[in-house]
């Protein structure tokens, strides 16, 4: 027990964190230490995300195989801590300048990101589920946070109910699982599912591939994804575009590798149709959003859609490129949210892109740091998010997918165009109201530090791109 | 036919009818009743498996707690569900497919049914041998599957707080009783004797 009970040190650490803090605030300052307490939880997630990435060794299994820390773990809860203490602080000012940083928040998210951790260190289909569940319930109470919003309302409620729908999928998949292989854990697993699957376990694989699709909001199911990040309070929006994402593509590798490591063959043709249709439709529909949130919000799909197109690959080299595409893919997001959170206007905040107009003019610097995100989005060579793209598609390539990775290359060329048009409007736009961008310093600093890093890391990727092959080298062998 | 089949068969035709009548019927109340019997049912097909203490918990907590609290919770709404179901017609063609579609897959998969190799021992080997059911259920949960245990604690906590932040409100404009206030007054201030004088106001 006491092994065991190592191997989930940091998860036991953030729980004992947030009932603490829970307690302690409730009795005392309430929303008054909101602030403070945003600040706390963001230190420790960095600090233990710290700790994981720097004395992480080995693989350790606990709790009979239940629990994996392994190098792919420790990738993703690093990815997962990181960004979710950025999105943390990024956000603070905002959402307390509008009166809605409750104490709650920053505790419901350390609660999460235990989650997450959960998810992306599952070795069994009832901790997968017991993880992912902590970490939606989490998500569905922070998106409805502004409560007298009927649309920040909606969001909840509609992300709640589709959740649900997509958990039951998941679950009534995990049932057929075991109904066919007689254990949950993932090592039993694919020790009965090796060379040919029956139909039953097939159907029991896709109905989980549905409900993991849903969490990456995948096309087709990706229909409860704009409404909810134009309805969430913004910060909020980043943090669903990042960590959460991170954490349900883990959990996604986990799955096809851990536990159908051995029908490689009949998952591969689900993940290459999803992939497929994500990146088309994150690239048609986004062309029509003139919200920046909604537009994010099929931008996310897109980039879901590349990420999957790594995982199709079936290899190890495909992990390793879902990994490093993910760690690109959430530094971008983590600048643009930035941007995103600090426009505003006589103090309110705006979304339009169109209020983007001449932007360059009054700000230079800031919109210089925005184009430079954009296009690392769009996947415009240098920068770094080209790199990330020229990974997935070399994956798909060796995958023996070239039909895809052919496809994601056209994709990416119909997605460059609302990207642009961003770009465009900031540069050759005609002139308008003037668009304020607050004057906070973290908003500044990480926007200009995400736009640093596109084009710093394509040296040497800061080293992620080693890091990311030993821990898929952990996953898949 | 033995009657253990003869009750599987029964027990599991009523809790699919039930399960049924819970999404089709018109009345609310009558969808949570059909849900009753659902729950019923499958305690009854518990019991077939030899798990009766999660039969009994079923029935105490689920038919006596959970169905009834669904009833207060039904007959408090205000929600026009005639109205819903109305909308819910609309897509009733594409659901109808969907589902067709699903029946005929698990028709499928039904037909050619495979367990792997030693899933039945594996399926056995979880319990602990020799002692009852519920001192069985207390080894698997507080020992082998504690780490779930604890999450399924919080995620039982995150509900509860998700609750709070949604409905609680500190309203600015209801005067609250302060009882330190009231016990810290001092009566000598209480009242002001003020000298009205005829023909003036204050």
């Amino acid at each position: 027990m006491q092994a065991d009970l190592n191997v989930i040190l940091p998860e036991i650490l953030i729980s004992v964190y947030s009932l603490a803090a829970l307690l302690l605030v409730a009795y005392t300052g309430k929303d008054r230490m909101a602030g403070v307490l945003v600040w706390l939880t963001a230190a420790l997630l960095t600090a233990m995300a710290l700790w994981i990435g720097a004395t992480g060794q080995g693989t350790r299994t606990a709790f009979g195989g239940m629990f994996n820390d392994d190098g792919f773990a420790r990738f993703a809860k690093v990815t997962i801590l990181l960004s979710a203490s950025a999105v943390l602080v990024l956000g603070q000012e905002y959402m307390a300048r509008r009166k809605i940083l409750r104490f709650e928040y920053p505790l419901l998210i350390s609660l999460s990101a235990v989650g997450m951790m959960v998810m992306v260190s599952a070795g069994d289909l009832m901790a997968l589920y017991m993880g992912l569940e902590l970490q939606s319930l989490a998500l569905y109470v922070v998106a409805s946070l502004r409560r007298d919003s009927a649309k920040s309302t909606e969001a909840g409620l509609k992300y709640f109910v589709l959740g649900a729908l997509s958990s039951g999928l998941l679950l009534y998949g995990a049932s057929l699982t075991y109904g066919y292989a007689g254990t949950t854990l993932f090592s039993g697993i694919i020790e009965a599912a090796e060379g040919q699957a029956p139909v039953g376990l097939l159907l029991g694989l896709v109905f989980v591939l549905a409900g993991l699709a849903f969490k990456v909001s995948a096309v087709p199911f990706h229909m409860w994804t704009p409404d909810v990040y134009e309805g969430a309070p913004t910060p909020i929006t980043a943090f669903f575009a990042t960590a959460p994402k991170v954490a349900a593509m883990g959990l996604f590798a986990r799955v096809v590798h851990d536990a159908f490591g051995g029908v490689v063959g009949d998952w591969q043709q689900v993940l290459a149709v999803l992939s497929l249709l994500s990146m088309f439709l994150g690239a048609v529909a986004a062309i029509g959003q003139t919200d920046i949130k909604r537009l994010m919000a099929y931008s996310s799909i897109a980039h879901m859609g590349y990420a999957l197109m790594g995982l199709a690959a079936g290899t190890a080299l495909g992990v390793e490129a879902m990994l490093v595409y993910m760690a690109i893919y959430v530094t971008m997001n983590v600048g643009t949210f930035a941007f995103i959170l600090s426009m505003e206007r006589d103090g309110k905040p705006v979304t339009d892109i169109a209020s983007l107009n001449m932007y360059s003019r009054a700000h230079p610097g800031r919109a210089l740091a925005m184009l430079l995100l954009l296009f690392s989005l769009a996947g415009v060579p240098p920068l770094l998010g080209f790199f990330g793209k020229l990974y997935v598609l070399r994956a798909a390539y060796e995958g023996g997918l070239a039909w895809l990775a052919v496809a994601g290359v056209v994709a990416s060329v119909i997605g460059a165009f609302y990207y642009l048009r961003i770009v465009y409007y900031m540069y050759f736009g005609e002139e308008r109201e003037p668009l304020e961008t607050g004057k906070s310093p973290v908003q500044w600093g990480f926007l200009m530090a995400s736009a640093a890093l596109m084009l710093l890391g394509i040296i040497n990727m800061f080293g992620v791109d080693s890091v990311a092959q030993a821990a898929a080298a952990t996953l898949v062998n | 036919m033995t009657i253990a089949a003869m009750s599987f068969y029964l027990f599991a035709i009523s809790a699919l009818t039930g399960g049924l009548f819970t999404v089709i019927s018109r009345n609310p109340v009558h969808s949570v009743l059909w849900l009753i019997l659902s729950f019923i049912s499958a305690a009854g097909l518990f019991v077939l498996l030899g798990a009766e203490f999660v039969a009994m918990l079923l029935i105490i907590v689920y038919v006596g707690a959970v169905a009834v609290l669904f009833l207060f919770v039904v007959m408090m709404l205000d929600v026009d569900f005639a109205e819903l179901k109305a909308e819910m017609a609309r897509y009733m063609p594409l659901a109808l497919l969907i589902g067709v579609i699903l029946l005929m897959q698990f028709g499928l998969a039904f037909g050619n049914w495979t367990m792997a190799e030693g899933a039945e021992a594996a399926r056995g080997a979880v319990a602990p041998e020799g002692v009852q059911n519920t001192a069985a259920l207390g080894l698997l949960l507080y020992d082998k599957y504690f780490l779930l245990f604890q999450l399924a604690g919080l995620i039982l906590l995150v509900a509860m707080i998700g609750a709070i932040v949604l409905t609680l409100r500190h309203r600015s404009d209801v005067k609250r009783q302060d009882v330190l206030a009231q016990m810290y007054r001092d009566p000598a201030k209480a009242m002001e004797l003020k000298d009205v004088k005829p023909g003036q106001g204050l």
